[in-house]
Order: structure tokens, then C-alpha cells, then sequence
């Protein structure tokens, strides 16, 4: 392509080789029909993802005296918050381990969750100015949105292995099961954040309706509580929430209880990946209307 | 058989009008605020403006084809709202077009706003980084560029400082710098090469021509004719979203000035004129240039007096109305602007037709073509009516300096007035000094 003066522009000879290959050819065509995951493009972009992650991370606990230690600070305060509340006042049983450690152990997959479902689902509007300025797969923002809450969890991870530690409990073998669970945990926060990015670029109201959808989750999720207080006729559909099977399944891993929604977490899992899949699909069909409509 | 870069068949786009919210810009954030506010008061029942249905479409983009040949320079021109921004968004695949197709052959790499990406909180160095990533470079590229970038915008002291520090020019000079680093085959760039002080303005035109050089393909906009004619090898003109002129670069911008600007010698009836919201009527009906006396006229003297007058006719009543004119030289950079808000008096409540006049007493300007802008805002309500390059008047020398010199045009467009005074110091400074000495003998 390069050293053609541009005043000397002449069609080639017929038998002259194109310079630039078939696949280097971009088309530009109204959207109509477009319905694949474009999974190619996305892998074209990885490393634009890896700096979207760098980005958030970076930028999270800029300007903030106590920096990233804010990442521990918070879980330390809602335990003691709730090891008073329920532990100490409510009474609440959690299962012959100390409650503080019952709760930490629920609270550390469900902070990442929680973080990763709103960054993703504010990832469009918080945006704006790239969407309608620069093209570039749209759905990496809510993918680095999640991707960059594991950060934040990996830190905060060892205030849970301290205590641990102090109360010398020691997780069972199972405890290999644990990258598991943090995968259903992103993999929901991401099922759920595509589809409210997409609608949040085009109706605000996700806006509001989020941080209510994440105090909804919250209480239906057995966190603060243990989920044998959830009647047994009940617990199917508590398993039905893949956030219940994760904060279980943490419980279980690495405290040695019991599995209460164990066959669940499966049923859990598909759900999980169905509505991933169904939310990529609506998010990369819409994908190309954002700029006119964020 | 070399087929061309990019080559666009039939585009099209359109909006539907109720859909139309992106808040590309500050103005027209603010636009969309007004609208909003309006939509208020029509919601109560006020004075009707036009009763924009709620599908209404807009064709930002109608039916343009054309195709550009591999190193091939292109300029676009037209008035604000012409389509200028929109075909560069498709062709840069940031929106679809909603009819038609376009090809482009090889890399593509779009600047339509320099600066978007960065953020605020990170270091000059970060944003090099991620700009570079957003941008479309890789890791390794960025690594081997990067001296280059920091060196041409000349910020290598602040560049681990937050970029929130940095001051407005030091921040687009990185900005483009990043941008103007960029190897595509083909460029599509906005109007961002105003951006900067004069040097700097002069460093970026140099770096796109140099991009040119290496037979690369680029197709820009600007409201800078003198950048037009000195980059393109070709230019487009857009009308209404259609393509209205294409071809070289001295016709197609007489074209286009012709068309955008009026040197007439009466009121210029601008009633019919397109403007870029639909959702107000225009309010500025008609406009003239006069002379000291009150007779329309095109050309003027750097001494003279220029009186602006309005005619305009708001839809409701507008309780702080707010006029401002803006000269510009042909090259599009803004001399001075004058408003009524910048006088205590300002203007009273505007009812009904109303005639308004400004007058600026002493024009002070170098010889030359001038280009008028106009608006109408409302202090509550912002921007109403705007006229972009809406009239031209042409500056005269009439041996202003009283001397019979000429006046060059390097000399700058603004004659600011001086006084010249001189004493000799050489003949008896003692004498000089002592009686200057306040209480002295």
C-alpha cells in the first residue's frame, strides 16, 4: 500500500496483484440479519480487553487515601456488621462455624458478583464517549468490567484465608472445586451484565433498577443466613438462584459443610450459560446501533 | 486489478427523531437540553412550537457515492448538519448505515475526536497505553512508538502526571500525538486538527501531509478551507446528506462558499435556511450587514462601523433573549465574538417579531474575506437558533494608516490601535534626570 504518491494514482494493469489480501477488505452494510457471536473479532481484540481490565483496576482506587486496601477494608466492616446483627442479636445458627467466618465465606464470592453486575451493567453508559467516538467490539466493556472485579476479589481472598487460619479450620480436598465456583459466579454476573448493559444503553431506567435488583439478590441469597433455614420443599428453588449454589459451594469447599443445594448447582451452571449466550446474542445484534442510541 | 480504498455505494442514514439523543458534543448536549425545556413548556401548554411528530426521520445521510483511489487525499465539506460527521461514523463503523454499503480495502484508522479514551485519573504515560489500545495499536507497537509520541507532543516532563493535570493544550497535544502515530492504510479523521496553539496546529498539518506522503489513504474533515486546499487532492461536498460537489479542492470549496454565504447588499432572508435541530422553528428571520448610516452593504473599511440587524420571530416568548455574532476568517478560525450578554443592559423580553441591532463601532480588522455566524439563545432555555458562516463581508483598505502604506495580511487580521510616542535621551540626561525627580531642587 505504502509509497504511491497520490498524485499519480492510475488504475493498475489488469493482471497486477491487489496489495491487500480479501480478508483485510472490511464491508460496511446495514445491520440487518447480523446475528453471529463474532467470537473471531473478539479474539482479534484481546489485547484491547487486557487493557480495558488494566484500565478499571488502575483506575478504581485512584485518588483514594487508603488506595486498593479498601478491598479489604469492606468485607472486615459488613462481617462485623452482620457477625452484631444476626450473629450476636438475631442469633442466627451458621452451622457450628464461628458466624463471622460463616458469613465471610458467603460474602467474598457475592462481592465480586455484586461488583461485577454492576460495573457490567454500567459498562455501556460509563463509556459513552468511546462508543460514539471509536469502533471496537462493544461487548469487551462488560467483559472487562467482570474480569477486572477479580482483582479486587483475589486481594481480598486473603483476609478469608486469615481467618481461616485463625480459626484453624482447613478446607477439605474439595477445596479444588473452588475455582469453580468463582467461574459460575462470573459467568452469572456476566449472563446477567450483558443483558443490562444492552438495555441500560437504551433505557436509563436499568440504571435505577440495579443497585435494588442487587439488594433483592442479596437477601434471597443464603448469605446472612444459612439456607437450612429455608424450608427443604424450598431449597430446589433456591437453587435455582446460581448465586445460592456459589455461596454453598464456597461454604462447602472450604468450611466442610454440607451441600444443601448440591444437585442444584448443575441445573445452576446451564442456567447460567443459556442466558450468557442468550445475552451475547441480544447484545451483539443491538451492538451496532449503540453510538445512536447511548 | 487495484480496486479503490474505500468506495461507498448508496449510503444512507437515517435517524428516527425521538431516537436521537447521543450527546456527541457539549453543544449539543445543550441543545438537547433546550429541546427538553421546550418540550416542557409545550407540555403546559404554552405557545406551540413546531409540532415535531414523534417519528419524524432524519436523512443525515442520503444516497452518497463515491469512491477514493489508494493514497488518495480526500477533504469533506459542508455546512454543520450537512452529514460531514456522519459518513466518517460509518465509514469508521461506529453506526451502520441504514441503506447502502461502503468497502474499504486494508487497515482502517478513525480520529474523530482527539482525546476519547483517555482518562482523567491516569498518568500521560498510561494514557499513551490505553489510547494507543483503544485506538487499534498493539502492546509491542506502542512500546517501539512511544518516545516518538511523547517527543512530538512535547509533554516529556509531565508525562507520569495525571492527564487531569495536565493544561488543555499539553492534553490534545498527547491526544493527537497518539492518533498522528497511527499507521493505517486508510485515515479518517474529524475536524480535529484545530486543536493546539498555532505551532502545534502547524506540526499536525506538516505530520498529515507526511502521512499522505507514505501513499496512505485520507479522508477528513474540516471547516478549514486553508487546510482543505493545502492537504486534499480532492474534495467532497455535502449538502443536506447528499453529495452536492466532487473534485478539486479550488472549485469544489468556491462552490461551497458560494453556497454558504450570502455578500449581498440587503437583508438576507434566512427564514428557508436549514438549520441542525429540527424541533425549534427558526427564529432568525432575516439578517443584514449595514454600514454607520443604516445602508446594507458588503464591504467595509477597518475603521468602519459594521451594524448587524436581526429580524427574529421566536415561536414562544423568550424572557432573557441572548444574540451573539462570531467573525471568522475564511480559514475558519474565530476572530471575535460579540453578544448581548456582554453588556449590562443585554436585551428585554422578545414577544413577537422584534427587529434587534448591534452595532460594532470601529470593526478594527485587516483586509480580507470574513465570515458571520449568528445565534439566538435564551438564558433558561440555551441555544435556539444558530446560522454557521451565514453572511461574508470583505474588508477594504482605504489607506487606513493615513500614510499610503499597504497592509499585509501577515501583519494578522486584528488592527489593534496604537500610539507612538518618543523622547531623546542622548542630549543633556543629567538635566533630564534631575528634573524628573519628584521634590528635587
Amino acid at each position: 500500500m505504502s509509497g504511491v504518491p497520490k498524485t499519480e494514482v492510475r488504475p493498475a494493469p489488469a493482471d497486477a496483484v491487489d496489495p491487500v489480501p480479501d480478508e483485510a477488505v472490511q464491508r460496511i452494510t446495514p445491520p440487518r440479519g447480523r446475528t453471529d457471536l463474532r467470537l473471531r473479532e473478539l479474539w482479534s481484540y484481546r489485547e484491547l480487553l487486557y487493557f480495558f481490565v488494566w484500565r478499571d483496576v488502575k483506575v478504581r482506587y485512584k485518588q483514594a487515601v487508603l488506595g486498593v486496601s479498601w478491598v479489604v477494608i469492606q468485607p472486615i466492616l459488613m462481617v462485623t456488621l452482620f457477625s452484631l446483627l444476626f450473629g450476636r442479636f438475631l442469633n442466627a445458627p451458621s452451622d457450628g462455624v464461628p458466624y463471622a467466618v460463616f458469613v465471610l465465606a458467603a460474602l467474598m464470592p457475592w462481592q465480586l458478583f455484586a461488583l461485577a453486575l454492576n460495573q457490567s451493567g454500567n459498562s455501556l453508559v460509563a463509556n459513552q464517549a468511546l462508543i460514539t467516538k471509536i469502533h471496537f467490539p462493544r461487548i469487551l466493556l462488560p467483559i472487562a468490567a467482570v474480569l477486572a472485579g477479580l482483582i479486587d476479589f483475589g486481594v481480598a481472598f486473603v483476609v478469608l484465608v486469615g481467618l481461616l487460619l485463625y480459626h484453624g479450620i482447613v478446607p477439605s480436598a474439595a477445596v479444588v472445586l473452588l475455582p469453580a465456583f468463582v467461574l459460575l459466579a462470573l459467568v452469572t454476573a456476566l449472563a446477567v451484565g450483558i443483558w443490562l448493559s444492552a438495555l441500560n444503553a437504551r433505557y436509563r431506567d436499568v440504571q435505577h433498577l440495579l443497585p435494588t435488583l442487587t439488594l433483592f439478590w442479596f437477601f434471597s441469597t443464603p448469605i446472612a443466613y444459612s439456607s437450612t433455614l429455608v424450608p427443604e420443599a424450598w431449597r430446589t428453588f433456591l437453587g435455582l438462584n446460581p448465586m445460592a449454589g456459589v455461596v454453598e459451594g464456597f461454604r462447602w469447599v472450604l468450611l466442610g459443610q454440607e451441600l444443601t443445594v448440591g444437585p442444584m448447582i448443575l441445573v445452576s451452571f446451564c442456567l447460567s450459560v443459556a442466558l450468557a449466550i442468550g445475552g451475547t446474542y441480544y447484545f451483539q445484534r443491538t451492538a451496532s446501533t449503540f453510538a445512536d442510541v447511548v | 486489478m487495484s480496486r479503490p480504498a474505500i468506495s461507498a455505494r448508496g449510503l444512507s442514514k437515517s435517524y428516527r427523531l425521538t431516537q436521537r439523543q447521543a450527546h456527541d458534543t457539549l453543544r449539543d448536549a445543550i441543545e438537547n437540553a433546550a429541546r427538553s425545556s421546550l418540550a416542557a413548556i409545550r407540555g403546559v401548554g404554552r405557545s406551540h412550537a413546531a409540532q415535531a411528530p414523534t417519528d419524524a426521520t432524519l436523512w443525515a445521510l442520503r444516497d452518497v457515492s463515491f469512491s477514493v483511489e489508494a493514497g488518495e487525499v480526500v477533504g469533506v465539506v459542508g455546512r454543520n448538519g450537512a452529514g460531514k460527521s456522519t459518513l466518517l461514523k460509518v465509514l469508521s463503523r461506529i453506526t451502520p448505515p441504514t441503506e447502502g454499503e461502503a468497502e474499504i480495502r486494508g487497515s482502517l484508522g478513525s480520529l474523530l475526536e482527539v482525546g476519547a479514551g483517555f482518562h482523567p485519573e491516569l498518568s500521560g504515560r498510561e494514557n499513551v497505553y490505553l489510547n494507543g489500545a483503544i485506538l487499534g495499536m498493539r502492546r509491542a507497537e506502542l512500546k517501539r512508538k512511544f518516545e516518538a509520541i511523547v517527543d512530538f507532543a512535547e509533554v516529556e516532563r509531565f508525562i507520569d502526571m495525571p492527564v487531569k493535570r495536565y493544561s488543555s493544550g499539553m492534553y490534545v497535544r498527547l491526544a493527537f500525538s497518539v492518533a498522528a502515530h497511527l499507521e493505517p492504510d486508510v485515515l479518517v479523521v474529524d475536524e480535529v486538527l484545530a486543536v493546539g496553539d498555532n505551532a502545534f496546529q502547524q506540526k499536525c498539518l506538516g505530520r498529515m501531509e507526511e502521512v499522505s506522503r507514505e501513499g496512505r489513504t485520507v479522508i477528513f474533515v474540516s471547516h478549514s478551507m486553508a487546510t482543505i486546499q493545502q492537504l486534499c487532492s480532492r474534495v467532497l461536498l455535502l449538502k443536506g446528506g447528499t453529495l452536492a460537489a466532487d473534485g478539486p479542492p479550488a472549485s469544489v470549496v468556491a462552490t461551497y462558499l458560494s453556497e454558504v454565504t450570502h455578500t449581498s447588499r440587503g437583508p438576507i432572508d434566512v427564514s428557508q435556511v436549514p438549520r441542525g435541530s429540527a424541533e425549534v422553528p427558526p427564529i432568525i428571520r432575516s439578517l443584514a450587514l449595514c454600514d454607520a448610516d443604516g445602508i446594507p452593504s458588503g464591504v467595509f473599511g477597518p475603521q468602519d462601523a459594521l451594524v448587524i440587524e436581526f429580524v427574529v420571530e421566536p415561536p414562544f416568548p423568550l424572557r432573557e433573549p441572548r444574540l451573539a455574532a462570531a467573525i471568522e476568517e475564511t480559514s475558519g478560525r474565530r476572530i471575535t465574538t460579540v453578544a448581548s450578554y456582554f453588556r449590562p443592559e443585554g436585551l428585554s423580553e422578545i414577544s413577537g417579531r422584534c427587529r434587534v441591532r448591534c452595532t460594532i463601532p470601529r470593526l478594527g480588522l485587516g483586509t480580507g474575506q470574513y465570515l458571520l455566524s449568528v445565534s439566538v439563545h435564551d438564558k433558561y432555555l440555551g441555544t435556539l437558533d444558530s446560522l454557521e458562516n451565514i453572511a461574508a463581508f470583505d474588508v477594504e483598505w482605504r489607506n487606513d494608516f493615513g500614510t499610503g502604506e499597504p497592509y499585509h495580511s501577515f501583519y494578522g487580521p486584528v488592527l489593534t490601535p496604537s500610539r507612538w510616542e518618543q523622547a531623546d535621551l542622548d542630549e543633556d540626561p543629567v538635566l533630564d534626570l534631575e528634573s524628573e525627580r519628584p521634590g528635587g531642587r
